[in-house]
């Protein structure tokens, strides 16, 4: 899994700011433009010398586009474009306002909730779910007709109503940083609760709020405009709701006066919603298209003798995206695996091990593809498959075992239901049958009460049994290769011990063979048949274990031989405390 | 010569985790161990021992309700959080995941001067101070101002140590600081906590799960087993000659990179699981 991480970051981080990823989002740019353009021009209209929004000329009604008003004019006469700008200041203000209250609330109100918990978590979300059962038009009429038709107060408490939203949204992404060790480290480091907030949790926070501000705005205007639009605002004050409202009533004489302002709404909440969303992939970095396109495999010409026959691979190459972002991360990498052997693929982090075993599986993650090489499972080509019937050699014919056996179980479901699944649906057994089987791979696997942990949920069980269950599962098809990611790595060393156990027995039963993916000599030592050793995506050295381990030929090898530490070297002697700054 | 009094004292030391439902789980179950200025007392057991707990609970991470501890004389069982910021001088640590356990979006310059800063230092100093930590882990000066994410696990812990001593701490505690790490950066790491333990006379609390690092790294060792402490001892005798059944077991279960002396070593763990003793 270290591999995947490390490379599909690297991918993803190269030489990419969140800034620069928005700028290169047509969308992005586009809504920006627009929103940048109206806000441009609300806020220089005092400037433009348009005739004033509010004068009437009856002598002047109706006007069609003209140089003195460039977009006609109403029903009383007055300049549309004028009023069209002046009512962008109104919106966007209105919106502003209320964004501005839903935060002012919704922030510090989350960050106090996310990071204390407690009393205050409760209060805070009592009144938060009561705030979200209220009917907001409702209760906007009802602040109407006791304080009148301000824009401004029926705004500030649509941004009361609006702070549900911002405060559930920074309370989540407070309680998901409070447990980081960045924020333990802080607290040793001796920072106090507010500047811990303000330095490590406040950033955290800062992208969802920005995210969520564009779609809160948005709502806003959309909200402000119907308020006006129904005549609730006070209407000696210009504003796209209004002009709306005046343009239906002529609709048959001008239509165009219903354009103007449908627009101005339109373009603006289609923008900040637009940019939302680009904002949220820029920010959140969802990979780019070309990073996860992958290309065709390119065929080569391998001898036929040598060949394993159970698992073949060949001059194996794999990469991840295509073109100028190609990345290789595996390169030239043959191995065979015997029935009945274990073969053990060896390397530090970023070697490509895993990278190798999850090409067999055909589990490349998004963008991971096999650029090159053969892959050949009894004498089956694997890169020429159809999905379809990969997956169907998944589970029969070649099975897997994972790193973090915890992650790798639905905790939603119970262990029983994961096990007898597959087997009904690639085996097609029938429910009874299932049950049967998967109760006799759960004692086969050495687990005390099969029952038991049959009726469990994955959260009931240690890591140890739940990498037996995903062993039972994986043996469960009789397959006849068995790929291990570093079963035993998340496991309790007496744990380790006892699943290389049961690894062997299996393998010593079924006759499987068993490509097994680890960092640790001792693992390989304790079960290994051949070995393979991988440093930056290439086969080092392949050897019987025995040669490996004992007179290494390659240097990396042998580096990584010494690394170990074991029960034989020197130990340390206290003499009493030393001199040093400390002290 | 007489024995230096302790640094680190622990006396009977309960730690008690309350869950939901008012459901109580007692992590430790009255733990004592000692340490001397500039040892190293390595912590070793499995998961579920309350090893990480009892490191947790010397920083005040974790909730005691019963024992004492003592640091340099001083009780420190239950200090208030201002008594606390004062402790950061003296008690530092290192956390096992490089990778959470610092900021995100902080640069590497701002994570180490943070403590400084808090501890009054000026700018200058702080910074000044920082290039000099950097220097001392073997990272180079630029590193201050790239973010966490441009490096690698093994120096991403190199960083989390040299915040650890910023400060010129008497005492680190090291929870499982090698455990993410590939082999070869698991042993320059720990090089590296050695060569900073002889420099400064910081005494380290090791935690890990990993008797080979232990071994490598401690003067003495203790092992613990669900919350209590089964085997004490001298670093040579306990990760080499264990005495109690349960760290034999430990023992006969980490497997060796020689395949004969594996396969001896796996037909003795199943005479010992014959034998029943669990």
């Amino acid at each position: 899994m270290s591999l995947i991480t490390t490379s599909v970051t690297r991918a993803r981080t190269r030489g990419q700011g969140a800034t620069s990823r928005l700028l290169r989002n047509p969308l992005g740019v586009a809504s920006a433009v627009v929103l940048v353009l109206i806000v441009l021009g609300a806020v220089a209209v005092p400037f433009l010398g348009l005739p004033d929004p509010g004068v009437a000329d009856l002598r002047e009604a109706l006007q069609a586009s003209s140089t003195e008003h460039l977009l006609g004019t109403d029903s009383s006469g007055r300049d549309v474009l004028s009023r069209l700008l002046w009512g962008a200041r109104i919106n966007l203000a209105g919106a502003v306002l209320a964004l501005m209250v839903a935060v002012l609330i919704g922030l510090p109100t989350g960050l106090v909730a996310g990071y204390y918990g407690g009393w205050f978590d409760s209060v805070a979300n009592w009144f938060t779910n009561l705030n979200m059962a209220l009917p907001g038009i409702v209760v906007l009429l009802a602040v109407r007709a006791v304080a009148g038709p301000s824009v401004w107060i029926s705004m500030a408490v649509f941004g009361v109503l609006l702070s549900p939203s911002v405060f559930r949204i920074v309370r989540a992404a407070v309680q998901g940083v409070r447990g980081e060790l960045y924020v333990d480290a802080a607290r040793v480091s001796g920072l106090g609760d507010a500047r811990i907030i303000g330095r490590h949790v406040v950033t955290v926070v800062r992208a969802p709020v920005i995210i969520q501000s564009a779609r809160l705005a948005s709502i806003a205007i959309a909200i402000q405009a119907g308020l006006e639009f129904l005549g609730l605002s006070d209407a000696s004050v210009p504003s796209w709701g209004s002009m709306l409202n005046e343009g239906f009533r002529r609709i048959f004489v001008n239509p165009s006066l219903v354009l103007w302002p449908s627009l101005g709404i339109g373009l603006t909440t289609m923008a900040l919603i637009l940019l939302g969303n680009a904002m949220r992939d820029a920010l959140e970095d969802r990979g780019s298209s070309a990073s996860v396109r992958t290309g065709r495999t390119e065929r080569i010409d391998a001898a036929d003798e040598g060949r394993s026959s159970l698992l073949s691979v060949r001059d194996l190459e794999v990469s991840y995206g295509i073109g100028d972002a190609k990345n290789t991360v595996v390169f030239d990498v043959s191995l065979d695996v015997a029935p009945g052997e274990v073969l053990g693929l060896v390397g530090e982090s970023g070697s490509g091990k895993s990278q190798t075993a999850f090409s067999v599986l055909g589990l490349l993650p998004d963008g991971g593809w096999i650029s090159r090489g053969s892959l050949r499972f009894e004498g089956m080509e694997l890169t020429t498959l159809p999905p379809q019937q990969r997956r169907k050699l998944r589970g029969a014919g070649i099975a897997y075992v994972p790193q973090e056996p915890l992650n790798n179980l639905d905790p939603s479901y119970r262990i029983g239901y994961q096990l007898t699944e597959p087997l009904r649906m690639a085996m097609g057994m029938s429910r009874q049958a299932a049950k049967e089987r998967a109760l006799d791979l759960l004692a086969r696997v050495g687990i005390p009460d099969p029952e038991a942990t049959f009726r469990a949920y994955p959260h009931e069980i240690s890591g140890g049994m739940a990498q037996r269950v995903l062993i039972a599962g994986a043996v469960a098809g009789k397959p006849k290769l068995l790929i291990a990611d570093e079963p035993t790595t998340a496991l309790d060393v007496t744990v380790q011990a006892e699943v290389l156990d049961l690894l062997r027995d299996l393998r010593t039963e079924s006759g499987m063979g068993v490509l097994l993916v680890t960092h640790n000599f001792g693992v390989v030592a304790d079960i290994c048949d051949r070995v393979a050793v991988m440093q930056s995506g290439r086969i080092v050295e392949t050897g019987g274990v025995q040669d490996i381990l004992e007179c290494p030929s390659h240097v990396y090898t042998r580096t990584l031989l010494d690394s170990m530490l074991d029960d034989s070297g020197d130990v340390r002697v206290y003499t009493g405390p030393t001199e040093g700054e400390a002290s | 010569m007489t024995a230096p009094a302790s640094l680190l004292k622990v006396e009977d030391l309960e730690v008690t985790y309350k869950g939901r439902g008012g459901r109580k789980f007692q992590a430790i179950n009255g733990v004592s161990l000692a340490i001397r200025p500039g040892e190293t007392v390595g912590l070793v057991g499995e998961s579920g021992s309350g090893k990480t707990t009892i490191g947790r609970a010397v920083l005040g991470l974790a909730p005691i309700t019963g024992g004492r501890i003592e640091f340099d004389g001083r009780d420190i069982t239950h200090v208030s959080t201002r008594e606390r910021r004062g402790l950061a001088r003296d008690i530092q640590v290192v956390f096992q995941d490089p990778y959470t356990s610092l900021n995100p979006s902080m640069t590497v310059g701002d994570i180490l001067a943070e403590p400084l800063l808090i501890q009054g230092w000026t700018r200058r100093d702080a910074y000044a101070r920082v290039r000099d930590l950097l220097d001392r882990v073997h990272l180079p000066a630029d590193a201050s101002s790239r973010l966490p994410r441009e490096f690698s696990g093994g120096q991403r812990q190199r960083v989390a140590i040299a915040r650890a001593v910023a400060l010129g701490p008497r005492l680190i505690i090291c929870d499982e600081p090698v455990s993410a790490l590939d082999l070869t950066t698991q042993a320059r790491v720990l090089e590296l906590l050695i060569e900073l333990q002889e420099s400064t006379g910081a005494a380290y609390l090791f935690v890990s799960h990993d008797l080979g690092v232990v071994r490598h790294i401690s003067h003495r060792v203790t092992v613990l087993y669900r919350g209590d402490i089964v085997e004490q001892g001298e670093a040579d005798q306990v990760t080499a000659r264990p005495e109690h059944p349960y760290t034999q077991r430990l023992f006969m279960s980490a497997p060796v990179s020689d395949v004969a002396e594996q396969k001896a070593r796996r037909r003795h763990r199943r005479q010992l699981a014959t034998r029943g003793d669990r």
